[in-house]
């Protein structure tokens, strides 16, 4: 027999309902049955023999009703009856199935089919709509991938690579007429070479004419002296390498240009403003330079760069 | 992806020089560390490629721009309701770039900014991603039908933050240096950055923007440079600074549902080598 009282006094009042969640202010119902969701007298499926709901699948609604001919069927107690998919037509269905009904539940299970159709148009509205997906982050690739970070920065040496690329540009007279020092560049270059053509020249001459005759001359730059100086080394490999016209630089004069760089760049490390005090002067007298360089480099020793 | 040419190296990096010297036909390397024990002899590989890789770029998206024919149009915008932090770096991004906009997004459907910015003539769209009031992705769109590049942003620094750091720039186009991007993905995202500033720098501004590869990381700099005398440059940097890393390249314009993937960054592909490197 249903006594609808007797169990709701117990579990809706005295003992324990689990289904029921309970608030400061409303008490809730979880059951999937309820119509409002609150727990309340009439809304309790396990206190009313006689009940109904709305429940949505998958975008389709049903009609559930509970009658006390079935309560002793579990299997079979509820009646599932599809809506259809029309607004006007499906309020019809519910009227015309829960005819005779008490208006409470008639009433409720209106506006609960309202509410459902309410939130089944705007699930389809914000499809259509841009979806922002949330991409989990790993600490771990994080972490690694900011150690990388760092170590491809100190690798890259920009600051170097980026004035090279400068000077490069400069002597292959991207620039034009900007600027006036390619000139000197170009100059010397040409120098260089015409010296290189003397020597053979004269080498099949003998010095006897001048032999006894007195000259003044000025000083002039030996090469001893010059292998201190850099850019010297560097301008001759680098005119070397034009006039050779070969694709392959060795290893070695690589680099030496590079350290010479390294140190170089430090020592010229501007701060930033324009150059206060002009050219740097050419001769370095006073100059203590760490070269690591040497002739015939073993294969050990070759940097390696990336 | 094609494999890449094999040249015979020692050690050193091999420096593309895109903007002065177009290296035609380009030559591709594998990019990796070398190591002092371990010496690759790597020998140069066959020749036809070399000519499908020139006809591929004679003809590709890029080619109106190479060729001189499009002047760049940057849009620049943000993902929505972007921070202080994203909104000033793309101010800064806009005088970096010359022609750029800054655009605030409000909303929009990128499938439906794309349309509207082919009607008006933008070249380009940079989109920056911003979590947590930083930014921290970019996608860069090349407009009409042109591959797009999404990127993870890190290490950003805007111009206060900068030590020792110039005047502002000033509307002068920059020069553009693009180092290291040797193999053939790395050769297409280069065009794809090189395609983004105008293609006479005006020298009298005498300002560099630079695009430095390593280990996959792309570095970007901006400084001005004054020459002192003819072996020496001395630089400032100015500008925002940041670093990129691809994350994937699509054929077509934005479209994350249906585009078509040129190359996207697979986790595991690091763990095989560690010293081989994409771009």
């Amino acid at each position: 027999m249903q006594h609808d009282d007797v169990i709701w006094d117990i579990i809706g009042n005295q003992q324990f309902c689990s289904f029921k969640v309970k608030t400061k202010s409303q008490g809730f119902c979880r059951n999937e049955y309820n119509i409002t969701g609150l727990c309340n007298r009439s809304s309790c499926p396990l206190a009313n023999s006689q009940y109904a709901t709305i429940r949505e699948e998958k975008g389709q609604c049903f009609l559930y009703m509970k009658v006390i001919e079935r309560a002793a069927f579990p299997a079979k107690m509820w009646e599932k009856v599809k809506l259809s998919k029309n607004y006007e037509k499906a309020l019809e269905q519910i009227d015309e199935n829960l005819i005779y009904w008490p208006r409470f539940i008639r009433h409720k299970c209106k506006q609960r089919f309202t509410k459902i159709t309410q939130y089944l148009i705007r699930m389809r509205k914000l499809v259509l709509k841009r979806q922002r997906k949330l991409v989990p982050l790993s600490r771990k690739v994080e972490r690694r991938e900011k150690r990388k970070e760092e170590k491809a920065l100190i690798a890259a040496q920009l600051d170097n690579a980026i004035e090279k690329e400068l000077l490069e540009r400069l002597k292959q007279g991207t620039y034009g007429d900007i600027y006036n020092f390619p000139v000197h560049a170009f100059d010397r270059a040409l120098e260089q070479q015409d010296e290189e053509s003397e020597e053979e020249e004269e080498e099949e001459e003998e010095d006897d004419e001048d032999v006894g005759k007195r000259e003044f001359v000025e000083e002039e730059v030996e090469e001893s002296d010059l292998s201190d100086f850099e850019d010297m080394n560097k301008l001759r490999t680098s005119s070397d390498e034009e006039q050779d016209d070969e694709e392959e630089e060795s290893s070695e004069e690589e680099e030496e240009e590079e350290m010479e760089m390294e140190t170089k760049a430090k020592a010229l490390r501007s701060k930033g403003k324009s150059p206060a005090n002009g050219s740097v002067a050419r001769k370095k007298r006073a100059y203590v330079e760490i070269e690591y360089e040497q002739e015939t480099e073993p294969a050990t020793k070759s940097r390696a760069t990336s | 992806m094609e494999e890449a040419e094999k040249k015979q190296q020692q050690e050193v990096v091999v420096e593309n020089m895109e903007k002065s010297e177009p290296a035609f036909p380009p030559s591709f390397s594998v990019s990796e560390i070398k190591n002092k024990q371990r010496r690759h002899f790597m020998f140069m590989k066959l020749k036809q490629e070399k000519r499908k890789v020139a006809f591929d770029e004679g003809t590709d998206e890029f080619s109106a721009y190479f060729n001189g024919l499009t002047n760049p149009k940057v849009l620049i915008t943000t993902s929505d309701r972007p921070r202080g932090r994203t909104v000033r770096f793309c101010e800064q991004l806009a005088t970096v770039i010359p022609n750029a906009h800054v655009y605030y997004r409000r909303g929009l459907a990128l499938k439906r900014v794309i349309p509207q910015c082919i009607a008006r003539d933008f070249t380009y769209l940079i989109v920056i991603n911003e979590d947590r009031k930083v930014p921290n992705g970019m996608v860069l769109c090349h407009l009409p039908d042109g591959p797009t590049a999404h990127f993870k942003v890190s290490s950003v620094r805007l111009r206060k933050e900068m030590k020792r750091r110039g005047k502002d720039p000033t509307e002068h186009s920059p020069e553009v240096i693009l180092n290291n991007f040797t193999t053939r993905l790395g050769h297409s995202i280069g065009r794809l950055f090189a395609a983004l500033f105008p293609q006479d720098p005006q020298f009298v501004g005498r300002q560099v923007a630079t695009f430095h590869n390593q280990r996959d990381f792309i570095f970007f700099r901006f400084h001005r440079y004054i020459f002192k005398n003819e072996k020496r440059v001395g630089i400032q940097e100015l500008g925002p600074r940041f670093t990129l890393k691809l994350r994937s390249l699509q054929k077509g314009t934005f479209d994350s549902k249906f585009g078509e993937y040129e190359w996207v960054l697979k986790r595991h592909e690091m763990d095989a080598c560690r010293r081989k490197f994409q771009l």
